[in-house]
């Protein structure tokens, strides 16, 4: 339509052009890359753990004195914690997946090899482990109860039997066959027999490059005098019965310190805060940026009304209609927003750049920048359409004035 | 058009009245046009905000947290790793060391003062019948640790070498402890009950204001402050395992004595050396302390010791997020914006006062006069928007510490960043306003009178 005339007026005020599509343009590029981030930090957020999170908590116990029996105070624990009420069933764990603290080690398949086949994370549990925290058998079986053996602080630990995630079994056996393979768990014999599979359990730690690469261990072994538990409740009854356990332990014991009670919620909460308050920090940005931009908008468009007044009342009194009027003001932001995103879609892919040179970023989907693209083309039309249409009701009169 | 400002009847003067006079036009022309000028307003309010509440976590993390002796203070890193994989990626050495490398640089002295340390959790008796045993955390170390950090004392005094050597068993309390145990009182001289061995309290420490614990990145320089110093000559004695980070290439064997004579690596190591000579020194000793120790069949890697001082440690182990850093980008960035809308709307306002300007440059105005008017006037916004900006920073730091709740020690206004918010906004806006200013001044007075 009438491109030409809106093009030359631009022409006449390149600042107040320039200036328009710089903003657009900046703001293209940080709307699209601060989206990227937040995309990515949800994707990181929504991994699944493979463990049940609704129902089941933690709780450690830490005994004091030469006389604290470990072996016997964890015995006891199980059978009473077993016990209560509402508890659907209990193992013993030195660690749970997202809890930013565990043991890991390197699995070989021959005996004093100089790398390790593969990194895992090792869960010490014993024969209640799958029903507890819900991971899902898909090969082979559970543990006996008879696997589980004592073994003391800072000795080896070489179990005979273990349970490995998907992702590790098919990293060491990549042919699908892993139960009944031997693996080495230190540099020398006895090797430990997979004897089950299951689809997944997290590492503790979010960042890991291999967090898919998990092991359970059948032992009992208390980390000095401590010992942790996971305990699955009955489907909404883990806030009573967690009151309850931490009760019961210390009344059962005063020897000791009953931890801090702790829902997996709460870990998944606490591993994943720094995410979501990037999340919620750029999001914030995006929000408050596009408000400044739209109402950068309507201050120049409504200046741009205020300046060309006399003109409008000229065309008007030439016979264009209100909608002509309109539709010059919309098409003159459209060109100018154009111009901006253009620009725009260069300087975002300069930030991805700056990004994955210096943060190890992932290259910007192209979805992105078509996104903020057609979001700020709407949101230039939006913030110009108020002073558009004031232009529109200019009088025609307003030409014959002098001032 | 805009109807001209009322000229007062005496004529422009020199010096600060007519400032005076430039910033109750500024504020008057502001108030005119409430909508524009709130806009304006708002932008920059906004952008330094967004600046200010990023680089204040970002200033206060980075921050020297010793700047009178970070550079005398030094990390040991000794690569005790495999031959067939270094400890870290990048080819660094381990970031702690061995029970045994500590205890050979302990005992050999070389630095002007060392001390080697981990963490230790332990459970605490309190003689008070009324409170139940607690867990608390706990920094083993020697006596050289509180003349290299320098945590101020409320009571009594650190333990001295002797003790070190005497595995005596004394503790030091943070004031915080002391307080839920003693109730602030001089505890000096009682004892203290902590997994059944009785210590006595020699010091209790004051305020320790830490940003962040730098003595042990390894173990979270956000995590939970030490609550409680004991010798670790005493702890070790005592069998105690550190409950911070432990990594080993090779299995340790089996027992404790294994333990303590193995590659694994559990200790922090720190050595005040006072000269650049006696860094050089230090580095020659560890030298051929690795040298010795390869003699031995230990250190199958190259020699690759390090010793960096605290700023270059704290760099190192990234205590400045990576997230941190992209928000102070994306928050400047965002000020840019701020600004160029800023800019726009300057220049909308200052061209639709053409009239008057015109008016005042026929009444004997030069263009210089009308520079400095239009740039005051640039300043009262950016004033204005530093203020609210003030506001909202210290909003913002309400919910970083909220959201993380790791930084509440970082996330805090502090002079300094009051007053460069305040400069920030005022030069911004000055800075946004010079082109429109500069456009301003360039109106002829008889284009403008013409009716």
């Amino acid at each position: 339509m009438e491109i030409r005339p809106i093009l030359s007026a631009l022409m006449r005020s390149k600042v107040a052009m320039i200036l328009i599509g710089l903003q657009v343009a900046l703001t293209l590029a940080i709307v699209c890359n601060a989206l990227f981030i937040i995309g990515q930090r949800l994707d990181r957020m929504h991994r699944p753990s493979g463990m049940n999170e609704a129902d089941t908590f933690m709780v450690s116990s830490t005994g004091f004195g030469q006389n604290f029996d470990a072996f016997a105070t964890l015995k006891a624990d199980l059978a009473l914690l077993r016990g209560i009420p509402g508890v659907a069933d209990v193992t013993p764990a030195n660690s749970v997946p997202m809890s930013e603290g565990g043991w890991s080690t390197g699995l070989n398949l021959q005996p004093r090899q100089r790398t390790s086949s593969a990194d895992t994370a090792l869960y010490l549990v014993d024969d209640h482990a799958l029903d507890t925290f819900g991971f899902k058998l898909v090969a082979g079986r559970g543990f006996k109860p008879e696997e589980a053996a004592e073994v003391n602080f800072g000795d080896r630990l070489q179990p005979a039997s273990i349970i490995v995630t998907r992702a590790l079994a098919d990293k060491l056996f990549p042919g699908g066959d892993a139960v009944g393979k031997q693996v080495y768990m230190d540099e020398d014999p006895p090797t430990s027999t997979i004897v089950g599979v299951i689809e997944r359990a997290q590492q503790p730690w979010m960042s890991s490059s291999s967090v898919e690469m998990s092991t359970l261990v059948p032992a009992f072994m208390p980390y000095g005098k401590s010992t942790r538990y996971l305990v699955r409740t009955e489907p909404g009854r883990r806030d009573a019965v967690m009151k309850d356990v931490e009760q019961k332990l210390a009344e059962a014991n005063h020897g000791r310190i009953v931890g801090r009670l702790r829902t997996i919620e709460t870990v998944r909460a606490e591993a994943y805060a720094g995410d979501r308050a990037m999340a919620v920090i750029l999001g914030g940005v995006i929000v408050a940026l596009l408000l400044i931009t739209a109402l950068g908008i309507v201050g120049m468009a409504s200046f741009w009304v205020a300046q060309r007044t006399k003109q409008i009342g000229t065309r008007r009194a030439l016979g264009a209609t209100r909608g002509d009027i309109l539709r010059y003001f919309m098409t003159e932001n459209f060109v100018i927003t154009t111009l901006g995103l253009a620009a725009g879609a260069l300087l975002t892919y300069a930030f991805n750049y700056w990004l994955i040179t210096h943060y190890q970023a992932q290259r910007l989907p192209l979805a992105y920048l078509g996104g903020g693209v057609l979001a700020l083309w709407l949101l230039g039309q939006i913030a110009v359409f108020g002073p558009a249409t004031r232009a529109s009701r200019v009088p025609p009169a307003v030409a014959t004035r002098s001032v | 058009m805009s109807a001209p400002n009322p000229t007062p009847s005496r004529g422009p003067q020199p010096g600060l009245s007519l400032i005076a006079y430039y910033l109750q036009l500024g504020w008057r022309s502001l108030r005119r046009n409430p909508v524009l000028t709130a806009l304006m307003v708002i932008g920059i309010g906004l952008g330094i905000a967004a600046s200010m509440t990023t680089l204040t976590v970002l200033h206060l993390t980075g921050a020297d947290p010793i700047p009178w002796k970070s550079d005398r203070l030094h990390y040991v890193q000794l690569d005790n790793w495999s031959a067939e994989q270094p400890a870290r990626d990048d080819g660094s050495p381990p970031d702690q060391v061995t029970y045994r490398d500590a205890m050979a640089l302990m005992s050999a002295r070389k630095a002007d003062k060392q001390a080697a340390m981990f963490k230790l959790s332990l459970p605490i008796q309190p003689e008070n019948r009324e409170l139940k045993p607690f867990q608390a955390l706990g920094r083993v170390t020697y006596a050289d640790f509180f003349a290299m950090f320098e945590p101020p004392f409320q009571f009594g005094a650190p333990w001295n070498r002797d003790q070190d050597e005497g595995h005596a068993r004394v503790v030091v309390l943070t004031r915080a402890l002391n307080e839920k145990l003693f109730g602030g009182q001089d505890s000096t001289g009682r004892s203290l009950r902590m997994n059944d061995v009785d210590y006595t309290i020699v010091g209790v420490l004051d305020e320790w204001k830490l940003r962040f614990r730098y003595y042990d990145v390894t173990n979270g320089a956000f995590a939970d402050p030490d609550e409680f110093f004991m010798p670790l000559t005493t702890a070790v004695d005592l069998k105690q395992r550190s409950t911070g980070n432990n990594s080993c290439w090779q299995s340790p064997g089996d027992g404790w004595e294994a333990y303590l004579n193995s590659d694994c690596v559990w200790l922090q190591m720190w050595v005040q050396l006072d000269t650049p000579a006696r860094l050089a020194e230090y580095r020659d000793f560890l030298n051929s302390y690795v040298s010795e120790q390869k003699k031995l069949g230990r250190f199958p890697r190259p020699l690759n010791n390090r010793l960096l001082d605290v700023n270059q440690w704290i760099v190192d182990q990234r205590v400045v997020s990576r997230d941190m850093e992209v928000q102070t980008g994306l928050a400047f960035a965002f000020l840019a914006v701020c600004l160029v809308n800023t800019i726009g709307l300057l220049l909308a306002k200052f061209t639709r006062k053409a009239g008057e300007i015109g008016l005042r440059r026929a009444l004997g105005a030069s263009r210089a006069d009308v520079f400095r008017q239009f740039l005051v006037e640039s300043g009262v916004v950016g004033l204005s928007g530093g203020v609210l900006g003030l506001g909202l920073t210290a909003l913002g730091l309400v919910a970083v510490r909220a959201l993380y709740s790791e930084y509440r020690s970082v996330a805090q206004l502090d002079w300094t960043m009051v007053l460069t918010t305040i400069a920030l906004a005022v030069v911004s806006a000055v800075l946004a306003g010079l082109y429109p200013t500069w456009r301003a001044c360039r109106v002829q007075p008889a284009a403008q009178l013409k009716v």
